[in-house]
């Protein structure tokens, strides 16, 4: 698949070989995401796109290939660079990793600690308008084993969203979660990607998720070892001829009415 | 406005800048330029507050028509400034912020932000503390009461129905536990007997005693420190390790996963541990008796006397009487190590710190329970006359 460029791009992945010992899941994949997109990596389970997610935030060291955050390759990059690379992204795991012996307002304030020179008064500040805009403000005093799984994962957007980072990262965002809280979770995104310009990368399989929030989407396959489709996700659904593409739309679909 | 020029607005630049200036109507401007971001307004943030801070009666204006960046840090600031309460004719205002800046600014509710933050629930005081600490103990005594009478009932039926232990797990602890342990077990008894032997020697030289030196390390490795040494260095090894397996699953719910299973974590974990460790434990000790007795031999050859004359006095005074008397006791130390550890590892609590607290009170509660059970042996052997 060549990768398909328009207009501005801020993470641009060239030939990305990757995999676990000597079984390869992507095999040189390459595209490219527009600054202030919401991007979507969808496939079913082990189609290699947490994986995928994995390398592009510099977790995994790839086979092959470069992965470029806003121009700096992540892969080649150490030290400094490194760091430089790594503030410009925010990412929020599956389970949300919150540290569980800090407060809600110090696990958004450790960033902030960490990275700058701002006042205490000052980092309290920010941290508190980050759990705001999640509507977390409330619960800024709470730990992150008071409040429930939709909450954490709110809170761990607001992590990432300390030091405002260009890209955001999410992984599985509407993983373990109701209808209701899930559809919260993708306005949440949605509002935050219109009104901060923040460009989201976020893996998951969950299709009412991805018709809410996508403005582009690519599927990978693990018998293709890569990408199989790419485009809007409606698009994808009532157009696509790859049989894969459309069996993983229909069946999920099938999957979500009775459901 | 006299400004004081901040940084061109269409040049970039990494700092932010601030400024005073005099309004026309009497107010005070603050000219704020560049960029503001986390890294960069740290310094212009206290000097804002505090020029706000210094002219609590005059009218304040923010001008951030010099402003090229601004992100949530920035906005911050900004809240901070605009949140203070203050009189009518000293209000604080912000003009001629970009619009996609002024967009930010607007998403946030002074109001509550001008509040304090929601503060940590109230820590309890000491006098509760104890209060609570004092429930825990008896609370833990209770769970150990129970933890005793379940495994004891477990183990029962273990031994009435030998085919329904899990064996293949039995014998995986007893690799673990057992086989694993010899080179540090060999380590620390073949120190000890060399310790123990040089420590001895040197003064037993001056009455021209080296040859009870033997005596000395046989019975006391024999009947004491071979058996007590390896049970503390399970109690640190195997008994940490049982306490984090089982803590672990009980964190990712596999032990719930056992209980909704219809099956018994106590017969499937604990049994198996006990067991297996009950099996090591004697042989572990054997091993480090014999290592114990043969490094004292070796360190003796250095005040020239011969392994053989060395042996043959050990030999003389540590009869059976003696190993069994050592021996006996690792049953005990085996279901003391194997239980709390599994004990520990069962009370775990939720959180990353939760099994790390279980592995420390496994070891803490372990060794604890070896010395005094050895103390009450030393006592039932004296009165026995063994």
């Amino acid at each position: 698949m060549s990768p398909v460029t328009s207009g501005d791009p801020i993470v641009r992945v060239e030939g990305l070989t990757a995999g676990y010992a000597d079984v390869v899941l992507l095999k040189d994949v390459s595209f490219t995401i527009d600054r202030g997109e919401v991007f979507v990596i969808l496939g079913g389970s082990g189609s290699g796109k947490s994986t995928l997610l994995k390398h592009m935030i510099g977790l995994y060291e790839p086979m092959a290939g470069h992965v470029f955050i806003d121009g700096d390759d992540i892969v080649t990059a150490d030290g400094e660079a490194r760091n430089a690379i790594l503030k410009k992204i925010g990412v929020m795991y599956q389970s949300g990793a919150l540290f569980g012996s800090m407060t809600l307002l110090e696990n958004v304030r450790l960033p902030l600690e960490e990275y700058t020179t701002l006042p205490p008064p000052a980092m309290d500040l920010i941290a508190r308008m980050k759990l705001e805009l999640v509507g977390l403000e409330a619960f800024s005093g709470h730990m992150p084993s008071e409040i429930s799984g939709g909450m954490q994962k709110r809170a761990a957007i607001a992590r990432a969203m300390a030091l405002d980072p260009n890209i955001l990262f999410l992984d599985e965002p509407s993983a373990g979660l109701d209808p209701i809280t899930s559809a919260e979770l993708d306005a949440l995104i949605r509002r935050l990607a219109e009104s901060l310009h923040i460009t989201f990368v976020i893996v998951t399989h969950e299709l009412a998720s991805i018709y809410a929030i996508a403005d582009r989407v690519i599927m990978v396959d693990k018998r293709a070892q890569g990408i199989i489709a790419e485009g809007d996700p409606r698009v994808l659904r009532d157009t696509s001829d790859n049989p894969w593409v459309r069996q993983f739309f229909r069946r999920e679909a099938e999957a979500t009415e009775s459901a | 406005m006299n400004a004081v020029a901040a940084a061109a607005p269409d040049t970039p630049v990494a700092r932010a800048t601030l400024s005073l200036a005099d309004g026309a109507d009497g107010s005070l401007i603050l000219v704020l330029g560049g960029r503001l971001d986390a890294y960069s307004i740290a310094d212009v943030w206290t000097q804002a507050r505090a020029a706000v801070a210094a002219a609590p009666t005059r009218r304040i204006v923010v001008d951030a028509s010099a402003v090229d960046y601004c992100d949530g840090g920035g906005v911050a600031m900004l809240v901070d400034l605009l949140r203070e309460p203050r009189a009518a004719d000293a209000a604080i205002s912000v003009r001629g912020l970009r619009p996609e800046f002024q967009r930010l600014l607007d998403q946030f509710d002074l109001s509550v932000l001008a509040e304090p933050a929601h503060a940590p629930p109230v820590r309890i005081n000491a006098i509760e503390e104890i209060g609570r600490a004092a429930a825990q103990l008896g609370r833990d005594m209770r769970t150990q009461i129970v933890f005793i009478g379940e495994t004891a009932s477990a183990l029962w039926y273990a031994f009435t129905h030998p085919h329904r232990v899990r064996w293949k797990d039995v014998w995986y602890t007893c690799e673990q536990v057992g086989a694993n342990a010899l080179p540090i077990v060999a380590l620390i008894s073949f120190l000890l007997g060399v310790i123990l032997a040089f420590q001895a020697a040197v003064p037993m030289r001056q009455f021209g005693a080296e040859i009870f030196v033997a005596d000395l390390v046989g019975l006391a490795i024999v009947r004491e420190l071979g058996v007590l040494m390896t049970a503390i260095l399970l109690a640190g090894r195997s008994g940490a390790a049982f306490a984090a397996e089982i803590g672990t699953m009980k964190v990712n719910e596999e032990l719930n996963a056992l209980t909704t299973m219809g099956l018994d974590p106590v017969r499937f974990l604990v049994v198996t541990r006990i067991i297996a460790a009950v099996l090591m434990v004697p042989l572990l000790s054997l091993f480090a008796d014999l290592i114990g007795v043969l490094a004292g031999g070796l360190t003796m050859l250095s005040f020239n006397i011969p392994i053989v004359t060395y042996l043959k006095e050990v030999d003389s005074i540590v009869d059976l009487k003696d190993v069994l008397a050592g021996l006996v006791k690792t049953p005990v130390f085996a279901i003391l190590i194997a239980g709390i550890g599994c004990l520990r590892g069962l009370q775990t609590q939720t959180g990353a710190s939760a099994v790390g607290i279980s592995a420390t009170r496994a070891v803490v509660s372990g060794i604890v329970l070896l010395v005094v059970v050895d103390g009450i042996f030393a006592v039932i052997y004296y009165i026995l006359d063994i």
